[in-house]
């Protein structure tokens, strides 16, 4: 397909939140992502589940575009996020277009990445300040309020040094919400965590999922956890999608050999 | 030849070396406020994606810490004036001396700023931070600290190396001690001064620059 096949904008009434056309990344001759259709519709929590290697996080960089694309477009509330239009047609994005495009998205990582010289509630105003040009005072009060829902507020004046791994990932949470994003991505948030706190960071999410229309993507290991809150699973092997579907069909009757072989295995590990 | 110390004439000396310490120390200081500044730009220039333009800079780093300073002070003071460019041995002094510690500091900057880990920029991604704020605001204060060390001891080498300019007539110290030690026929006295006075600031600015790091450490809650 050639990037002139590629609609300039999604149709009225087949815009999804988020849709992966036929993504391709290659590290130099490996192939991670082969030809991807991804659909995340407006509101909905998606998990990706699959062995290592196959193409999860990648998904997820990708659409916060800290990766470049290789091939095919993706599309972020129906307009385009890795091209912009010139000449009638698609071309890859430059730096400008792409700040003003990824702006509807936000991300937590696996290893919280909160900026260490500041404290907990400054991480949070850093970007609304900054970026979005609000207010010390707005954005100290919208910040505020984040740290209070996700539990951080009596600590919201130590820095990340002072905080455990879940108190970091929750401020984490908490500063990529004061950017009031459309979508929220989640990149194994809870793996680099003690089995004890992890149960503080899925709560949060719980919450998100129960109180917020946020669209959520999310990388995860812990199988309950991702049957408990999502809308729908995706097993992704070898840099495309296996099998997809809501959690109860796919973890109770998987379809494909593959996927079976993957929870068997994930379940004796577990 | 003779080896006995004249107490007189040391005291008969001394304003005029302190003097000219007054004078080595504005050298310094100007040298290194150019250098800490200009490396900046040298380190930054690098991390550009304009391929030539970090190439070009990183050859005249390379360049600039592979040839002697003396020549580069000669260089800037005698080759300039055939082109047209005739500076005083101040302000070539400067540009030298200066331009030598940049390329110093420059890697002294890289090296900072490369160690800060890249989720910190993906971080800084994710918030859609300009590249502007993302050095300003994010990376170049984490940059700071271990740098602090490395920028401590090319102050002190800097200070170390104003003599050189001596060479091109700045009356700095090394350079009234001479003149002192010609018009007196006698050298001891002054070319001991000068070591005792080196080592009187060199020593005590060493101790001040781990402190200092110390406190930007704690400053930053780091
Ligand atoms: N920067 C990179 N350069 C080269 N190869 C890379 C790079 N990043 C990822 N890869 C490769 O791409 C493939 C997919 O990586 P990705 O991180 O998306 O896997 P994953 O499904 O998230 O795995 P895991 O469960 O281990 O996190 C892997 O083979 C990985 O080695
Ligand atoms: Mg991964």
């Amino acid at each position: 397909m050639d990037l002139s096949d590629y609609p300039l904008e999604l149709p009225e009434g087949d815009r999804p939140m988020v849709r992966f056309m036929n993504v391709t990344k290659r590290y130099g001759t490996l192939t991670v992502l082969d030809r991807l259709d991804l659909d995340v519709a407006e509101g909905e929590m998606v998990t990706v589940i699959g062995p290592s290697g196959s193409g999860k996080t990648t998904v997820l960089r990708m659409l916060m575009t800290l990766e470049t694309i290789n091939g095919g477009v993706i599309y972020v509330d129906g307009k385009p996020l890795t091209h912009m239009e010139k000449g009638g047609k698609l071309v890859p994005a430059n730096e400008r277009y792409l700040r003003k495009a990824r702006s509807s998205i936000g991300m937590c990582f696996q290893h919280f990445n909160l900026f260490p010289h500041m404290t907990a509630l400054q991480n949070c105003m850093e970007g609304p300040v900054q970026v979005l040009g609000m207010s010390k005072s707005e954005a100290r009060a919208r910040s505020e309020e984040l740290l209070e829902m996700v539990g951080m507020i009596d600590k919201k004046d130590q820095h990340p040094s002072r905080l455990s791994g879940g108190q970091q990932q929750r401020v984490a949470i908490a500063r990529a919400l004061a950017m009031r994003p459309k979508v929220m991505l989640f990149d194994e948030v809870t793996s680099a965590l003690d089995p004890e706190v992890i149960g503080e960071v899925t709560n949060v999410i719980r919450q998100l999922v129960a109180e917020h229309n946020l669209t959520m993507l999310m990388v995860t290991h812990q199988m309950g956890f991702a049957r408990d809150i999502s809308d729908r699973i995706c097993f992704f092997y070898q840099g495309k999608i296996e099998e997809e579907g809501p959690p109860e069909q796919l973890f109770e009757t998987p379809q494909k050999e593959r996927t079976q072989q993957f929870l068997s295995a994930v379940k004796d590990a577990g | 030849m003779r080896f006995d110390w004249d107490w007189e004439f040391t005291f008969e000396i001394l304003p005029r070396l302190l003097a000219a310490t007054v004078n080595t120390l504005i050298a310094a200081g100007l040298g290194y406020a150019i250098a800490v500044v200009l490396g900046l730009v040298f380190a930054l220039a690098q991390r550009t994606p304009v391929r030539s333009l970090t190439f070009t800079v990183r050859e005249v780093v390379e360049f600039i810490r592979s040839t002697p300073l003396v020549l580069q002070i000669f260089f800037v003071f005698y080759v300039g004036p055939q082109f047209g460019v005739r500076l005083s041995p101040w302000t070539a002094g400067m540009i030298a001396i200066g331009l030598h510690y940049s390329a110093y500091l420059s890697e002294v900057y890289r090296g900072g700023i490369e160690a800060v880990p890249k989720g910190q920029w993906e971080a800084c991604r994710a918030l859609n931070m300009s590249t502007r704020d993302t050095y300003l605001r994010i990376v170049i204060p984490q940059a700071l600290p271990p740098s602090i060390a490395g920028m401590g001891n090319y102050l002190v080498g800097i200070f170390k190396d104003t003599p050189m300019l001596s060479v091109i007539g700045v009356a700095e110290l090394l350079h009234t001690a001479n003149a002192i030690g010609s018009e007196n026929y006698r050298f001891l006295e002054p070319y001991t001064l000068v070591g005792i006075i080196f080592l009187a600031i060199s020593l005590p600015a060493a101790g001040f620059v781990r402190l200092f790091e110390a406190r930007v450490r704690r400053k930053l809650g780091l």
